[in-house]
């Protein structure tokens, strides 16, 4: 029993968290923050598969998580909503919620298709120029979306809020927040398992020397393409949860800023941590969210105070120059970032006894 | 067809200028330190601002009884001080430390990144997201070559820049004291101290020459193009990254050809097709080039060892 105390109370507190919104206990505004912590923790700790584990330096991520919430967003509407574009419906609507998660792994599996494109060339290719790749898949991406005229090119595309209240007519209860609950332990669960397994050893052993480790047997090409497929799958699935709490995705929303993004979270959990990762995403989610009240306070201090000038205001482009400051600061001093890469039960023993992990 | 087929070339040239003038910067510092300087299109888009001010202030005070050219001349030199000052504060500031604690390469590049987007967040954050209008110091003057094509006399200035820079680099790299340690120190950076060589000021005139150019270039683009956006400098730094990879990067011919080259394809898909596909069909002739020639045109392959 005391094996399973941790998923038990993981279980509750989901449980929790769904009940806290089906109630109005929690208000709109904190039950986005952490859907888009749940968002988050999968992106981060997805990439961690490519940048910690594998050790490369892949950096267009946001380029898979584009594919992902397109593929899903145009086949959520075309299938389940009366579009002026597409047409009537494929399905009815009632079904909108058996066909989402169905239509969210489509957009995962179309993104790790997509991932590809960056696994082939790392055959040959590494470090710098395999960076270089990933950043050019990346604007590849954007930039197909953006010649699409039918599903809104650079205007972006929306409808998918549709489909969600479509959700909430046949039962009303949060149900984005029930799916990226469910994405979010599905995808720690599913790197936890991959790289603890035989292929994942292989992965590491790339990073440690990918010569010495393919004359050891390891078929270090099938494991390049397991680990970004892998990588761009998740980012996929990620984007498609995306897309449908926003209800509006646009090309530019997932150029290299996101990507970046993703990189200042991996980096600050730690290369090679799934546990850092997780709680990375977690911190800088709640940073960038609790600078949105920080930087207006900030600015009416130094008003009162009369060291800024009236005329000037202090505007939230200084988050984006904060963020930057944090990773910069964190390499300088503490590069392996806040877990190095160990895990949690690596630091606090004890809590081995408290979950079971098969 | 003739005539369009010159006029092409021409633009591409003054393009691919741009392009060449930048992609020297990352050349020389990736051939040095084998650090990507990804905060280097930043360094040109502060080079851009900086010529934007200096211009303005040289207006202001001598307008009245000097020419335009005599202003422009007393403007590059300062632009190219002034931003080599940015660049090499860049280094002492980020990537020093870091090379002193021995850190993984991986970090210093991540911090390049990171100053990048400081550099342009906090220009947006400070001068506020309104555009510049760089002043007009000379006027365009249309020279027609021999009744076939134009060319404005902006172009030819940039071009005739950009073939000089290469020249007087390949010198300096080739032929006097310091090129000769900057090959050294790229070559073994750890041997070369034991030599008496100084390792941080060849870094530093490292440093200097790449973001002095970079600087020269942001005034020549901002001369040709005379909008500034905090932005500018981050899409054309990373195609003129694209075009040091493409050209092998750590070589000074290959940053030129390959600027020279990205130049020619983008005009090139932009007047055949929409303009929005350049930047697909520019990104798709790179992975390309780097799936036929993975170290770029100019680029040797190394040989790993266990």
């Amino acid at each position: 029993m005391q094996k399973h105390t941790f998923t038990i109370a993981l279980f509750l507190a989901c449980l929790g968290l769904v009940g806290a919104a089906q109630f109005n206990v929690l208000d709109q505004y904190i039950l986005t923050v952490i859907m888009f912590i749940g968002i988050n923790i999968i992106l981060s700790s997805s990439l961690n598969i490519v940048n910690g584990y594998m050790g490369e330096f892949a950096c267009g991520h946001a380029g898979f998580m584009c594919v992902g919430a397109y593929i899903s967003s145009v086949l959520s509407v075309v299938l389940f909503t009366r579009d002026r574009v597409f047409g009537d419906a494929w399905f009815p609507p009632e079904f909108a919620w058996i066909g989402f998660p169905v239509v969210i792994l489509i957009g995962a599996a179309v993104a790790a298709l997509a991932g590809l494109i960056v696994a082939l060339p790392s055959f040959k290719t590494r470090g710098d120029y395999l960076a270089i790749i990933t950043i050019a898949a990346n604007y590849m991406v954007i930039s197909v979306i953006e010649n699409m005229d039918a599903i809104g090119g650079p205007r972006g595309f929306q409808g998918m809020k549709r489909v969600v209240n479509s959700m909430h007519d046949v039962v009303n209860i949060p149900w984005m927040l029930i799916w990226i609950i469910i994405g979010t332990i599905f995808s720690v669960w599913l790197i936890r398992r991959f790289v603890s397994s035989t292929y994942g050893k292989g992965i590491i052993a790339i990073n440690q020397d990918e010569v010495a480790a393919n004359i050891m047997g390891v078929n270090t090409d099938k494991m390049k393409i397991a680990a970004f497929m892998l990588s761009a799958g998740l980012a996929g699935l990620a984007g498609g949860l995306f897309a449908h709490v926003y209800g509006y995705v646009n090309p530019q929303s997932f150029n290299i800023m996101k990507s970046t993004e993703c990189l200042v979270m991996v980096y600050l959990g730690g290369m090679g941590s799934l546990s850092g990762s997780v709680l990375s995403a977690i911190l800088f989610t709640l940073l960038i969210e609790s600078l949105r009240f920080i930087i207006p306070g900030v600015d009416t201090l130094l008003h009162s105070l009369g060291i800024v000038p009236d005329s000037y205001e202090i505007s939230q482009v200084w988050k984006w120059v904060i963020i930057p400051m944090i990773l910069f600061f964190l390499m300088q001093f503490r590069p392996e970032g806040i877990m190095g890469n160990r895990e949690l039960p690596d630091i606090f023993p004890k809590l081995r006894k408290y979950y079971s992990f098969k | 067809m003739l005539q369009s087929i010159l006029q092409y070339i021409i633009n591409s040239l003054q393009w691919g200028s741009f392009y060449a003038l930048i992609a020297i910067g990352y050349t020389l510092v990736y051939g040095v330190l084998l650090l990507i300087n990804f905060a280097h299109g930043d360094v040109f888009m502060v080079g851009a601002y900086i010529a934007f001010f200096i211009s303005s202030l040289l207006l202001a005070e001598f307008s009245g009884f000097l020419s335009g050219w005599t202003l422009v001349a007393m403007a590059i030199p300062l632009t190219m001080i002034l931003t080599a000052c940015v660049g090499v504060t860049l280094e002492r500031v980020a990537y020093r430390p870091l090379r002193r604690k021995g850190a993984h390469r991986l970090y210093v590049v991540i911090t390049a990144l990171m100053c990048g987007l400081i550099l342009e967040n906090g220009n947006l954050a400070l001068l506020g997201a309104s555009r510049k209008k760089f002043p007009d110091i000379v006027d365009t003057v249309v020279i027609n070559l021999g009744g076939v094509v134009t060319i404005t006399n902006l172009k030819l200035m940039v071009i005739i820049t950009a073939v000089l820079t290469f020249l007087l680099l390949n010198w300096i790299v080739t032929k006097t004291k310091i090129g000769m340690a900057m090959r050294a120190v790229s070559f073994d950076k750890f041997a070369v101290p034991l030599m008496g060589i100084p390792l941080n000021t060849v870094i530093v005139f490292t440093f200097v020459l790449g973001s002095g150019f970079a600087g020269l270039a942001g005034m020549l683009f901002a001369m040709s193009y005379p909008i500034l956006e905090p932005y500018m400098g981050a899409l054309i730094g990373w195609k003129a990254f694209i075009a040091a990879v493409v050209g092998g990067i750590g070589d000074i011919r290959g940053a030129f050809i390959g600027g020279f080259l990205l130049a020619f394809i983008e005009i090139g898909v932009a007047s055949v097709l929409p303009s929005s596909y350049r930047d697909l069909f520019a990104f798709s002739i790179l992975l390309m080039i780097l799936w036929v020639k993975p170290t770029g045109l100019f680029g040797v392959a190394k040989t790993t060892k266990i």
